[in-house]
């Protein structure tokens, strides 16, 4: 989409923009950051069958829109966020707004500061207009174990989805992905032009994956965890996601950098302002990881996995089959390892100090239990009690020493794979595209999470960067996407392959039944999109 | 028609009963029998359709199967619940821990002999460390205000050094606090 063509979309259209184009749109006078930040109210509003956001900051985000308005009208906006309206997942602190990691033991809770990556964007004049709906405790792959409700993906709600789909819309909608859905259906359906969400296991990855949004999980320690309520230390990752890699790599640049408060960040490579214009994708050497071809991955991603792999070669990049032999075992040893961060974590939810506390008060211990009990839903208590399991001193040998072994074997792997040339790995995101809702939950969290895990898990175990990015829609009009891999603290790189990749791929923009210019570019875009079909 | 033979194999791929990355024996047979002509007839479909088809990319699984450890986890029903002070809820419960412990058992199929276990991906780095002086503070106040019981500037616990009731009554307990 280039700014002339911006220039001529009728208002509706505005939500659909990237944020380098909307950002010119500001400076430009065409719309103003209070008209743009009432638009995506509006559409959070139209799109609440969602369920994708817990708190809506309406108030907050007018003033915070207006003061956006006076510095650009002077011409002295703040950066390239300046008015730009975002979202947060709900386990971010947000300074003086609920933040409840959808779960009751922090129904209530209000944050008296905020995360230093919530603050950095506000800093530079973002907008935040509300708090996105998630697993509980960012426990899940579906986010569908919150206690507001499961988040559907955007993709459900399109003509194309529904032409196809045999059963009433009400029992037929797709998941949106997990652990921060709501994040990736608020960007994919136009309410924001931007969402922060956390990458533990892939939370950041899969929903993007699924809701056909590009999703940045950079090197572990470039972004500063303080403030996002943590679930696995040596793992979380604030991740990033927008509708463009452009986009994302705007964010990353403001984001990355050594914060005080985390003692785990570390210095950010010198980044240029933005991605290279010329960039010969010759240069590159792309490895094609032989184990990420697991059971269960559907035809469309394979196939599609194939096609890119292909457009890469065609285009002169050398393209080649690699091995990291111990893919297979990293989910078990991601479970191990997750269990027993999770049982250490979740420990200072006791009712002391804050969030839920029960009425029990007949001793410490019996207040601390019911406390938990009532706070916690079955999937947080299930992972505490399997950690404290594995980290018995009868267990701890066998299971959490044998898992940090393995870990380093996993790292092993991919520091061999790049050492011997490769630049990034290309591989898919997720097995297929989003599950129905109804079939999603015939099996419980813990397998789903083992199963819809397998691909993305094993980067954080390594701590690489990795970025998703949509490639086309299945046969049933859902999101396609695959997953690109750097070397650690090689973002900006791996965001310039990525960049390549999507301007091959032209992956199309949504369209949700009923929206007032969908009529008449529905025909247009459904005659244009690449589907697997044609 | 092509959707529902898509979907019927991709369905196949996955084992019919809980997979948790592991394959047991019959179940991996059913999938490549049962997927195996199915899946080289709609490859050959779309070779001649694609004649980009790029060959770099395996066309078939390739992960092995490993045998379930039929490994029954020692009865630490109560020492958990009292280690973690969380509830199992049910015998569902229950069974999910065994569950998870027999997925965990795979960790014994690798030898790791020799290897150093890793804390944490930053071990090669030198931390920052910023000088010890006090640069903020003074918010007794804001916190405490999150607290639900407080008096002054102390948190309000209720009395310590009571073990935790015996399960029969915690169950009891803990059923009278539904939410």
């Amino acid at each position: 989409m280039s700014a002339s063509s911006a220039a001529f979309r009728p208002a509706a259209a505005m939500l659909g923009l990237s944020i380098r184009e909307v950002s010119q749109a500001l400076r430009d006078g065409r719309v103003s950051a209070t008209e743009l930040c009432r638009k995506c109210i509006d559409q959070i509003q139209r799109t609440h069958y969602l369920n994708a956001f817990i708190t809506i900051t309406g108030e907050t985000a007018m003033e915070q829109a207006q003061s956006a308005d006076n510095r650009i009208r002077t011409g002295k906006p703040l950066g390239p966020l300046d008015g730009i309206p975002f979202s947060v997942k709900d386990n971010f602190c947000t300074e003086n707004i609920e933040t409840t990691c959808a779960s009751n033991m922090l129904k209530g809770y209000v944050p008296p500061f905020s995360a230093t990556v919530v603050q950095k964007l506000l800093d530079q004049g973002a907008v935040l207009v509300g708090k996105t709906n998630l697993d509980e405790f960012a426990m899940g792959a579906g986010s569908t174990d919150g206690v507001f409700g499961p988040v559907r993906n955007p993709w459900s709600y399109t003509t194309l989805y529904r032409e196809q789909s045999t059963e009433d819309l009400d029992s037929d909608w797709a998941i949106a992905g997990g652990s921060s859905g709501g994040s990736a259906a608020a960007v994919a359906s136009l309410s924001s032009f931007l969402a922060l969400g956390s990458d533990t296991g892939g939370s950041t990855r899969n929903p993007g994956s699924l809701c056909g949004v590009v999703a940045l999980k950079p090197t572990y320690g470039l972004l500063s965890r303080h403030g996002l309520i943590p679930l696995v230390n040596s793992m979380d990752v604030p991740g990033i996601m927008t509708r463009s890699v452009h986009d994302a790599a705007t964010v990353l640049r403001i984001l990355q950098g050594p914060d005080e408060r985390d003692s785990t960040t570390v210095q950010a490579p010198s980044t240029p302002p933005s991605l290279p214009e010329h960039f010969d994708i010759r240069d590159i050497c792309v490895g094609i990881p032989k184990e990420y071809h697991a059971p269960g991955l559907s035809t469309d991603t394979l196939a599609q996995w194939s096609r890119v792999a292909a457009m890469f070669e065609q285009a002169g990049a050398r393209v080649q089959e690699v091995s990291l032999p111990h893919t297979q075992h990293s989910i078990v040893c991601y479970h191990v390892l997750c269990c027993c961060e999770v049982a250490s974590n979740m420990a200072r939810f006791d009712g002391l100090e804050y969030g839920h506390r029960s009425t029990v008060d007949s001793s410490t211990d019996a207040m601390y239990t019911t406390t938990r009990h009532e706070g916690f839903n079955n999937v947080v208590r299930r992972r505490i009690l399997s950690g404290n399991y594995f980290l018995l001193k009868s267990n701890y040998e066998r299971y959490f020493v044998k898992a940090q072994q393995m870990r380093r074997l996993i790292a092993e792997d991919f520091k061999n794979v790049f050492r011997s040339g490769i630049d990034v790995l290309l591989t898919p995101t997720t097995l297929s595209d989003a599950a129905r809702y109804s079939d999603f939950i015939q099996e419980d969290n813990r397998t789903r999470s083992a199963q819809e895990d397998v691909f993305t898990q094993p980067v954080n175990m390594a701590g690489l960067p990795a970025v998703t990015v949509p490639t086309a829609l299945s046969r049933r009009g859902l999101p396609i996407s695959l997953q690109l891999i750097g070397q650690t603290l090689q973002d900006w790189k791996l965001l310039t392959v990525a960049h390549w990749m999507e301007q091959q791929v032209n992956f199309p923009l949504i369209h949700l039944h009923g929206d007032s210019n969908e009529r008449k570019l529905d025909r247009s875009v459904r005659e244009r999109t690449p589907t697997i079909g044609s | 028609m092509f959707c529902k033979c898509a979907a019927r194999a991709s369905r196949a791929l996955r084992p019919a009963h809980p997979r948790c990355g592991v394959l047991t024996l019959p179940a991996l047979s059913n999938t490549v029998s049962g997927s195996g002509t199915f899946w080289s007839r709609w490859t050959c479909k779309r070779e001649s359709s694609n004649s980009a088809w790029n060959s770099k990319v395996p066309q078939a699984p390739t992960w092995e199967p490993i045998a379930e450890n039929q490994l029954p986890p020692p009865d630490l029903v109560d020492k958990l619940e009292r280690l973690a002070l969380v509830d199992f809820g049910s015998k569902e419960g229950v069974d999910c821990l065994e569950k998870a412990i027999r997925f965990a058992d795979q960790l014994h199929v690798i030898n790791t002999d020799g290897v150093e276990p890793t804390d944490s991906v930053l071990e090669d780095r030198e931390l920052y460390l910023r000088d010890d002086m006090v640069t903020e503070g003074e918010c007794a106040e804001e916190l405490l205000q999150l607290a639900k019981h407080t008096v002054e500037e102390y948190f309000v616990a209720p009395p310590g050094n009571i073990p935790l009731p015996k399960r029969e009554e915690r169950s009891a307990m803990l059923k009278h606090s539904e939410f």
